[in-house]
């Protein structure tokens, strides 16, 4: 169990007034400085608002978070173009108020809803979670969110509920990177029913105490930390229970290199690259490269989900 | 003395200084100096960046003989060692940040990537072939070499198909950018095919009109032809 008392005091985690008042600070020094080379879009950006949160020391890992920047300035989000950088720099056009979701398929309540009704009276919690990308690289984030179980069994899903799919928004207009067809969109990931009721899998709205930025998959999105991230879809419109398997977006982009399951496994490569070890965005220089566990060191919690199953079949 | 010899003093120092500013700006952004970034993942950056202008170099290079035939400019063949030279300079620079920074000098890893992932076995071969190549850009070798030092770097074909094969393997998914490289080395050896074709065509008619030249061109037709 996830019971390991946090080898980070609370103290290591640098506050998010740090990051915010480091750029104000930065700025005016700088324009005191009269620097004028800074690109002026770098400077003070509106803080996102602060959410009530409390944090739950019961997950959380020994690895010291990734600092705001890195999470936020460093994210495969197509939506808004292939590069890293793209989706911190072009996701502001992405409208997240009002937001709704629809609920869809095997379950007794359906209908669309206004987030925040779905929000209303829902205690939120900071969970500190690894996340491995399926390229080989990780991060540790300190995600603010709630079970996702919580949210389902609001929705009653019938028995005939096998599989939760989840839809990203829709829009060229707000994400101009599906203007380009590099992706089948709108983006769409699932799981199974007991994987989405896992204690472990999480519906985030906030990171470092906050809302989350955009680019990170703002107002909602979807955690799956021993799965690659790609499974964890951001930007959530649409949830749908179904008898049968989702078609999800990069298994039907590349069916041979990105299966349904998608768990964090060392023992099995990509085709084209080794799942063996990954790299710590931010670690220090030549110490980032570490060996990728088994369901991203999770593997105590989730294993069990899928005892009898080849995992090289059902990568 | 004629303009372009006067120049020439100028003109090499003016690619020598193009072809570091890449390493210069890689080198502000690793340091962050000038305002310059290499993001949250500095490696893959680096490693990237030294990639894709080693495949412009090696582009660059390629574009040397068509664009001195339609400008008539035949100084400019002066600078084709040089900007093949930066080609293999920054490929070792690609490579050694891919060993060093992101394998960390993992040598079981390096080779289980060469042997088991294609599109790295492809760059490595590259890589290989581009030795030999820089090995025997020097004068002395060129003269040594006669006629074969023209066979032998030939290979810069084989190895910039390979490269731009490399950058098309690695990309996970939006295969723009390499398909864009992938059409200019089209375009470049297209137009090599074209003209070996128009000029054996026009040598072909020249043998059927006076077949006494034969013996006379023997000599040359095999002679390296300029690429």
């Amino acid at each position: 169990m996830l019971t390991r008392v946090p080898h980070i005091a609370a103290s290591e985690i640098t506050p998010p007034e740090i990051y915010f008042n480091r750029r104000t600070l930065l700025a005016g020094a700088l324009a005191s400085a009269a620097s004028a080379w800074l690109p002026a879009g770098e400077s003070a950006q509106p803080p996102e608002p602060a959410l009530t949160y409390a944090r739950n020391p019961q997950y959380s890992v020994s690895e010291a978070p990734n600092k705001f920047e890195e999470i936020a300035g460093y994210n495969n989000f197509y939506e808004f173009g292939t590069d890293k950088e793209s989706p911190g720099k072009y996701a502001h056009t992405l409208r997240t108020r009002p937001w709704s979701v629809t609920v869809q398929g095997e379950a007794e309540v359906r209908g669309r809803f206004n987030l925040e009704d779905l929000l209303k009276g829902q205690a939120l919690e900071e969970r500190v979670y690894r996340f491995r990308c399926v390229e080989a690289w990780s991060l540790v984030v300190p995600w603010i969110g709630f079970p996702l179980s919580d949210l389902l069994a609001r929705f009653k899903p019938t028995s005939k509920a096998k599989y939760v799919e989840f839809t990203t928004l829709y829009d060229p207009g707000q994400m101009p990177g599906q203007r380009s067809a590099v992706l089948n969109w709108p983006y769409v990931e699932g799981l199974r029913i007991d994987e989405a009721m896992h204690p472990l899998t999480l519906m985030v709205v906030g990171l470092y105490g906050r809302v989350l930025p955009n680019q990170d998959g703002a107002p909602l999105r979807l955690i799956v930390p021993w799965k690659y991230g790609f499974k964890s879809i951001k930007s959530i419109v649409q949830i749908g229970f179904s008898a049968r398997q989702p078609n999800t977006a990069w298994n039907v982009a590349a069916p041979q290199e990105y299966g349904f399951y998608a768990n964090v496994n060392p023992q099995v490569d990509h085709p084209r690259w080794s799942q063996a070890s990954e790299r710590r965005i931010g670690a220090p220089f030549l110490a980032a490269r570490q060996r990728t566990l088994p369901f991203n060191g999770y593997a105590a919690q989730v294993a069990s989900l899928y005892e009898g199953m080849d995992l090289r079949r059902y990568f | 003395m004629n303009i372009t010899q006067r120049y020439r003093y100028l003109y090499k120092p003016l690619v020598l200084v193009a072809g570091l500013a890449p390493l210069a700006w890689m080198i502000c952004g690793a340091l962050q100096l000038f305002g310059a970034s290499l993001g949250a993942d500095p490696v893959k950056k680096l490693e990237h960046e030294c990639g894709k202008t080693a495949l412009n170099f090696l582009l660059l290079t390629l574009s040397v003989t068509p664009v001195r035939n339609l400008t008539g400019l035949p100084q400019l063949l002066r600078l084709r060692r040089m900007l093949g030279l930066f080609a293999f300079f920054y490929v070792v620079v690609h490579f050694t940040v891919y060993l060093v920074l992101d394998l960390e000098l993992n040598l079981a890893l390096l080779g289980a990537d060469i042997v088991k992932r294609p599109y790295i076995t492809v760059g490595f071969t590259a890589l290989l072939l581009l030795v030999p190549l820089a090995l025997t850009s020097t004068n002395g070798m060129m003269r040594r070499l006669g006629r074969h030092w023209q066979s032998l770097h030939r290979l810069i074909y084989v190895i910039a198909a390979l490269a731009v094969w490399h950058f098309y393997w690695q990309v996970k998914r939006d295969v723009r950018e390499p398909l864009l490289y992938m059409g200019m080395l089209a375009l470049l050896f297209a137009y090599r095919l074209v003209r070996w074709r128009t000029r054996s065509a026009a040598r072909g008619a020249r043998v059927t009109a006076a077949p006494a030249a034969v013996t006379s061109r023997s000599g040359s037709a095999t002679a390296p032809e300029r690429t």
